[in-house]
C-alpha cells in the first residue's frame, strides 16, 4: 500500500474524533509533524525498491521461445561495491530518523511544568476511570474536564496515571500519544487542548472483560466554564428532599459499599464517584447516553449495556428502582 | 543420479566434527543459563522492595562449607574424567563417589538452610519479595543439582558394576559440563544473593 | 539418473501390505526426522485450519459497529486462543517441521543429531496444542462451565492473577505454551548439533546452504528467547499456586516486570519465526532466477547480526508503559538498526533475480509476494521504531496490520512457496500448478483487501482486543471491508488443502530434481529412502549439483 497517498486518503477522515491526522495539542502536534516525515522517508524507500523488484519481474522473466532460452544466466556471486553501498545509504538514513525522533521523544516526555499547570490524577479501573483534582478538592469519574489552552499563554493539564487493578491505557489521540495505566506504578503526561470542545478516547491496554467499552471523555472548557465547573463539583451533593425515598433505598442497599456521595453516608470508593453524577453527559465510562431510562436499566441489571461489568445486578423491586433512578437523577 | 558420483579430491585430509554430545550440551546451557538470568533479574530488581517480613541481612548466612563442597565437586568430576580417559577405571568409581557425596552435601545443607528460614525466621516464599525470589532462585538451582547427582549416581552405579568404559568417556564428559555449569550457577547466585544483595 | 535405487524399489514390492495399526505404530514410535517432520507439518495444518476459523468469527463480530455474534467473554477468548495457537501451535511447528525434514538431507546426513529428543519434541508441543484446547472442556471458572483463557496472547500480569483470573483457563494458557516452549528448545538443540556436527566431508561452515545457515541462527535465539518466556511462566504458575508475589502488585510486585520478561521473548521469538521464511527464500529464489544467491558471505553476516541485534529490541513493545526518554531513545535506534541488515537481505535478493531468467511457477509466485509484503511490513515496522509515532498507534489495529503483514503476507506466503517447492521432494508427486495459480491470486488479492485496509482504523484510533466498538468513531466501513477479504483467504485455503490432498494420488510423478536445483536434498530420489544417502556425499562448494550438471563452470572455482 503506497504509503504516500495514504496521507491524502486520511486528510478526508480528519474530522473524526479520534483521528491522530487533527491534532488539537501540542504532544498530538509534535507527533503528526514526525510522522509526516517518518511518511515521506517510508513513502520514497518503497516507491524506489517497489519498482525495482516491479522493473526485475518484468524484464528478467524467462521467456520460453527465443535463442538462449535453456542457458543459464551468467552467474554473479556478489560485489562488494554494490553491497557497501546499499549498507551505508541505509544506515545514513537510519542516522537521520533517529536523531529527527529522539528530539521529538526529548521534547514531549521531558517538557518542564509551568507554574500554572493544572493537576489531575487519573486512576483506572476494571472498568471506569477515576478522577482526582488533588489542589481543587474534587474526586470524579468517567469525564474529565480540564482548562482549554491558549497557545499563546499556555495552562496544560499534567496528569498523573496509574491504575488500581490490572493495566489500562489513557489515549485521547487529538491530544497526546497514550500512557499506561499501571499499579503500583505513577506514569505521566501532559495536554494542553488549544479549542475547547469534547475529545475521545478509550481504554488503550487490554483489561478484562469490558475493555472495549472503557470510553475516555475530555471536556476542553473555556477559562469560564471550567471556573463554573469546579465550583459546582466542590459543592456536597444536592439534597432534593423530593428524592428521600431513593437516598434511604440506595443507602440501605449495598450500593454505598461501592459508591460516594459527598455530603451523604455513601464513601466507597471501589466504583465511580456520584457526587455529580447526573451533571455528566453520559454513563457506564462514556458508552451510554445519560437518561432516565438508561440508569434505570442500568441500575437493574448493568450487564445489559456492558456484560461482564463489575457491578452487579441490585434485584430491586421496579419501586424501589424507580425511587433510586430519581435520586440519582437529582445528583446534579 | 548416483551418489556416488561426487568428486572427492580431498580423501588425505581427515574431515572431524565436533561431539554432538558436548555441542547439544552446550545448547542446553546456553538455555538454561538464559533462564537462571531471568530469576537473577527477578532477585536484583526487588532487592530492597519488599513491604514487610524479614530481610536478607537479617536471616541469610554465608553458606562457605557447602559452597565449598560444591564447587569441589567440579574438580572431583574433572578428575574422574581424567581417569577414564586414562582407563583408570577404579579411580574414576571413587572421583565420581567422591562427587556424589559432595554435590549430596550441599543439597543437605541447602535442606538445613531453608528448615531455618522457614521455622525459626517465618520466611516462605509467599512472605514477600524476598522469599519469592529467593526460594524460586535457589530452589531452581537445586532442582538442576538434584538432577544432576540424579544422573551422576546412575553413572557411578555403571561405574561400580564394571559398566563404565573407556567406550563412555564422551558421555562422562557431557555430564561433567552439564554439572560445571550447575556449579558456575552457584558462583553467581552466591555471589548476588549471598554477598552483593546481602544489605539490601 | 535413475529415479530410485533399484535394490529399494525390488525391496518395497517385495514387502506385503501392513495393516494399519503398523503404520499407525511406525508414526507413533518413529525417530525418522522426514516422518517427524511431516508430523510437525500436519499437525500445524490442522491448528492453522482452527486459528484461522477462530480469525473468521472476530471478523464477523467486528464487520459491524455494536456487533452481538459473539459475546465479549467469547470474543476475549477467540482473540487469545487465535494468538496463541498461531504463534506456539501454527508458527513454530510448521518451520520446525520444515527444518527437521530438510536440515539433515541438505547437509548430507542421515538424520538429526538426537533421533529420539526430535520425537520427544514433536510429542510434547503435540500434547502441549491438545492441552490448550482441552481448555474449553476443563477450565473451570466459579460457576462450572469450561472456559478457554482470555488474557490475550501476551497475558500481563496483573490480570493473569488468581484475583483477576479465577478459575484455571490462565493455567491452561501458561502449561500449554510453557511445554511447547520446552519442544522448541529440545528441537533447537537438535538443529544446532546436527548442522554443527553431522555435515558431510567437504562441507565446511562456509559451504552450508543458507537454509541451515538461518536454521541455526534461528535455533540459537530459541535458547536465549524462549527460556525467558519459560522463567516467566514458571513465576506466574508460582504466583497463582504458591502465592509467591513476582507480579502481585499488593505485595509491591511490578506487573512491568512481566512485561519486560514478556517480550524480551516475544521480540526475539518474531525473529524465530521470520528466519525460517529468509531460510526458503534463500533457497527457492536463486533456483528460480537460475542464479547462485547473490552475496552469500552479507547474507551469513546479515543472518547472525539481526539474530544478535534482535535481542537488544524488546522494548519497542513498550514505548507507551512510562520507561524515560532515554530508555525510548536507545530502543528506538536498536529497533531501527535491525533494519539495516534485514533491508541488506532484501536487496540480495533482489539482485540474485537480476540479470536472471526467472520461472514463476507458484513457489516463485508465492516467492515474489514475499519480498513485496516484506518490503511494506519492514517499513511499516520502521514507522512503528518511531516511538512518538508508536505512543499514537501501540496496541491499535495499525500494529495489527503491521504484524500480520509480517506474519501472513511474508511468513505464510513463503510456507506456501516451500510448500510448492519440497511438497514433490516429500511425496514423490507434483503440486497442481493450476490450482496453484488459484490459490495464490485468490489469497493475494484476499489478503490485501483485509490487510492493506486494516491500517486506516488503526491510525484513525480503534485500539486492538475490542469486542466491539462505537457508531461515531467512524470504523465502521473500513471494518466491513476488512472482514470482507477474510473469505477470500478462507476459499483459498481450501484450494490449497484440495491441492494437497489429491496431488498426493494424482500428481504427476516428480523425479528426484523437478525444478533443476542445487542442493543436495535434490540428489536423493523423491520421496527419499529413509537412511537418506546411500553413501553419504563429500562436496566442493555450496552447490554440489551445479557443479555436476556444469563441470565446465563449476560453483568451486569462484569461492
Amino acid at each position: 500500500m503506497p504509503v504516500a497517498s495514504a496521507a491524502s486518503l486520511l486528510a478526508t477522515w480528519d474530522s473524526t474524533q479520534t483521528s491522530m491526522f487533527s491534532p488539537q495539542a501540542t504532544p498530538a502536534h509534535l507527533i503528526l509533524g514526525l510522522s509526516r516525515l517518518m511518511l515521506a522517508v517510508t513513502g520514497g524507500i518503497f516507491i524506489v525498491v517497489a519498482g525495482l523488484l516491479t522493473y526485475v519481474c518484468v524484464r528478467y522473466r524467462h521467456r520460453k521461445s527465443g535463442p538462449n532460452a535453456i542457458q543459464e544466466p551468467q552467474q554473479i556471486y556478489g560485489s562488494t561495491q554494490i553491497e557497501l553501498s546499499w549498507t551505508v545509504i541505509p544506515i545514513l538514513i537510519v542516522v537521520m530518523l533517529f536523531l529527527a525522533t529522539a528530539r521529538i521523544i526529548f521534547a514531549t516526555q521531558d517538557a518542564p511544568k509551568p507554574a500554572n499547570a493544572l493537576d489531575v490524577t487519573v486512576i483506572g479501573h476494571q472498568f471506569w476511570w477515576e478522577y482526582r483534582y488533588p489542589k481543587l478538592g474534587i474526586i470524579t469519574a468517567n469525564e474529565l474536564h480540564i482548562p482549554v489552552s491558549d497557545p499563546k499563554h499556555p495552562t496544560p493539564t499534567y496528569l498523573t496515571i496509574t491504575s488500581a487493578d490490572t493495566d489500562h491505557s489513557f489515549w485521547v489521540p487529538r491530544l497526546a500519544g497514550k500512557v499506561d495505566a499501571i499499579p503500583n506504578r505513577i506514569n505521566s503526561m501532559w495536554i494542553d487542548p488549544q479549542q475547547a470542545g469534547l475529545y475521545l478516547g478509550q481504554c488503550n491496554q487490554y483489561c478484562g472483560t469490558q475493555h472495549a467499552l472503557m470510553l475516555l471523555r475530555v471536556y476542553a472548557d473555556t477559562p469560564e466554564q471550567f471556573t463554573a465547573w469546579v465550583k459546582h463539583e466542590q459543592q456536597p451533593a444536592v439534597a432534593d428532599p423530593s428524592a428521600a425515598e431513593g437516598r434511604q433505598i440506595f443507602q440501605h442497599n449495598a450500593c454505598i459499599s461501592c459508591h460516594s456521595v459527598g455530603g451523604s453516608a455513601a464513601t466507597g470508593r471501589f466504583g465511580p464517584d456520584l457526587t455529580h453524577f447526573a451533571s455528566r453527559s453520559t454513563l457506564a465510562s462514556g458508552s451510554v447516553p445519560l437518561t432516565s431510562a438508561n440508569v434505570r436499566a442500568f441500575v437493574n441489571n448493568p450487564g445489559y449495556f456492558k456484560p461482564g461489568v463489575l457491578m452487579p445486578p441490585m434485584h430491586l423491586n421496579p419501586h424501589d428502582l424507580d425511587a433510586v433512578t430519581a435520586y440519582l437523577m437529582t445528583l446534579k | 543420479m548416483s551418489e556416488a558420483a561426487f568428486i572427492n579430491s580431498n580423501a588425505d585430509v581427515p574431515w572431524v566434527m565436533p561431539s554432538r554430545g558436548i555441542v547439544g550440551m552446550c545448547c542446553l546451557i546456553i538455555a538454561e543459563a538464559s533462564i537462571f538470568i531471568i530469576f537473577i533479574a527477578a532477585y536484583v530488581y526487588y532487592l530492597g522492595k519488599s513491604l514487610t517480613g524479614p530481610k536478607p541481612h537479617e536471616v541469610l548466612e554465608l553458606p562457605i562449607f557447602t559452597s565449598i563442597c560444591l564447587l569441589s565437586s567440579s574438580a572431583t568430576v574433572h578428575f574422574a574424567v581424567s581417569a577414564l580417559e586414562h582407563g583408570k577405571r577404579s579411580l574414576a568409581t571413587l572421583w565420581l563417589a567422591a562427587t556424589v557425596l559432595l554435590g549430596g552435601i550441599f543439597l543437605a545443607g541447602t535442606a538445613h538452610e531453608w528448615y531455618q528460614l522457614i521455622y525459626e525466621h517465618g520466611l516462605t516464599i509467599r512472605t514477600n519479595l524476598f522469599g519469592t525470589t529467593f526460594y524460586s532462585l535457589v530452589g531452581l538451582h537445586a532442582s538442576h543439582v538434584i538432577v544432576g547427582l540424579v544422573m551422576l549416581t546412575v553413572a557411578l552405579i555403571f561405574s561400580l558394576t564394571g559398566g563404565l568404559t573407556t567406550r563412555h568417556i564422551n558421555r562422562l564428559e557431557v555430564l561433567s559440563l552439564y554439572w560445571h555449569f550447575v556449579d558456575a550457577v552457584w558462583v553467581v547466585v552466591f555471589l548476588v544473593v549471598y554477598v552483593l544483595g546481602r544489605n539490601a | 539418473m535413475a529415479t530410485h535405487a533399484p535394490i529399494a524399489d525390488a525391496v518395497q514390492e517385495a514387502a506385503p501390505r501392513r495393516y494399519w495399526l503398523e503404520v499407525l505404530h511406525d508414526w507413533v514410535t518413529t525417530v525418522d526426522h522426514k516422518k517427524i517432520g511431516l508430523m510437525y507439518i500436519g499437525y500445524a495444518l490442522i491448528f492453522m485450519l482452527i486459528g484461522g476459523f477462530q480469525a473468521l468469527l472476530m471478523r464477523i463480530q467486528l464487520a459491524v459497529p455494536n456487533n452481538t455474534f459473539v459475546s465479549p467473554q467469547v470474543y476475549n477468548r477467540l482473540f487469545t486462543m487465535h494468538g496463541t495457537t498461531m504463534v506456539f501451535f501454527v508458527g513454530m511447528p510448521i518451520l520446525f517441521g520444515f527444518g527437521n525434514y530438510l536440515v539433515p538431507l541438505m547437509i548430507g546426513a542421515r538424520d538429526m543429531a538426537f533421533p529420539r529428543l526430535n520425537a520427544f519434541s514433536f510429542w510434547v508441543s503435540a500434547f502441549a496444542g491438545i492441552l490448550l484446547y482441552f481448555s474449553y472442556l476443563g477450565g473451570s471458572g466459579l460457576y462450572g462451565a469450561g472456559t478457554a483463557p482470555d488474557v490475550s496472547w501476551f497475558a500481563y500480569a496483573p490480570l493473569t492473577a488468581r484475583v483477576f483470573s479465577p478459575g484455571h483457563s490462565t493455567d491452561y494458557w501458561t502449561l500449554a505454551v510453557f511445554l511447547s516452549g520446552i519442544g522448541s528448545i529440545g528441537t533447537a538443540v537438535n538443529i544446532v548439533a546436527t548442522a554443527v556436527c553431522m555435515r558431510c566431508p567437504g562441507m565446511k561452515l562456509t559451504r552450508m546452504p543458507l537454509l541451515v545457515w538461518l536454521y541455526t541462527v534461528m535455533s540459537g535465539l530459541v535458547f536465549v528467547a524462549v527460556s525467558p518466556l519459560t522463567a516467566a511462566q514458571i513465576m506466574l504458575l508460582l504466583d497463582r499456586y504458591l502465592g509467591s508475589h513476582f507480579f502481585d502488585t499488593q505485595a509491591g510486585g511490578s506487573a512491568i516486570l512481566w512485561i519486560h520478561f514478556f517480550w524480551i521473548f516475544g521480540h526475539p521469538e518474531v525473529y524465530v519465526l521470520v528466519l525460517p521464511a529468509f531460510a526458503f527464500a534463500n533457497e527457492i529464489i536463486p533456483v528460480f532466477s537460475r542464479k547462485a544467491i547473490f552475496g552469500y558471505p552479507a547474507m551469513v553476516a546479515a543472518s547472525v547480526g539481526i539474530g544478535f541485534i534482535s535481542l537488544s529490541v524488546w522494548a519497542h513493545h513498550m514505548f507507551t508503559v512510562g520507561m524515560t526518554s532515554g530508555a525510548n531513545t536507545f530502543f528506538t535506534l536498536s529497533t531501527m538498526a535491525v533494519s539495516v541488515p534485514t533491508g541488506i537481505k532484501i536487496f540480495n535478493w533482489l539482485a540474485t533475480m537480476w540479470g536472471g531468467k526467472i520461472h514463476f511457477t507458484t513457489s516463485m509466485k508465492f516467492a515474489v509476494g514475499f519480498l513485496f509484503q516484506f518490503l511494506i511490513a519492514g517499513l511499516t515496522g520502521i514507522m512503528l521504531a518511531v516511538s512518538p509515532f508508536d505512543w499514537q498507534v501501540h496496541n491499535t489495529y495499525f500494529v495489527i496490520a503491521h504484524f500480520h503483514y509480517v506474519l501472513v503476507g511474508s511468513i505464510l506466503f513463503m510456507i506456501f512457496s516451500a510448500f510448492y517447492y519440497w511438497y514433490p521432494k516429500m511425496t514423490g508427486r507434483m503440486l497442481s500448478e493450476k490450482l496453484g495459480t488459484v490459490h495464490f491470486w485468490l489469497f493475494l488479492i484476499g489478503f490485501h483487501v483485509t490487510f492493506d485496509t486494516m491500517h486506516f482504523p488503526g491510525l484513525l484510533g480503534m485500539p486492538r482486543h475490542i469486542y466491539t466498538y462505537q457508531v461515531d468513531r467512524g470504523w465502521g466501513t473500513l471494518n466491513m471491508i476488512v472482514s470482507s477479504g477474510a473469505i477470500f483467504q478462507a476459499i483459498a485455503i481450501l484450494v490449497f488443502v484440495y491441492n494437497m490432498v489429491n496431488s498426493y494420488f494424482r500428481g504427476r510423478m516428480a523425479g528426484p530434481d523437478p525444478w533443476d536445483a542445487w542442493t543436495l536434498e535434490w540428489a536423493v530420489p523423491s520421496p527419499p529412502p529413509h537412511y537418506n544417502f546411500a553413501v553419504t556425499p563429500v562436496v566442493e562448494s555450496r552447490r554440489p549439483l551445479w557443479d555436476l550438471k556444469h563441470p565446465d563452470d563449476p560453483d568451486s572455482q569462484y569461492e
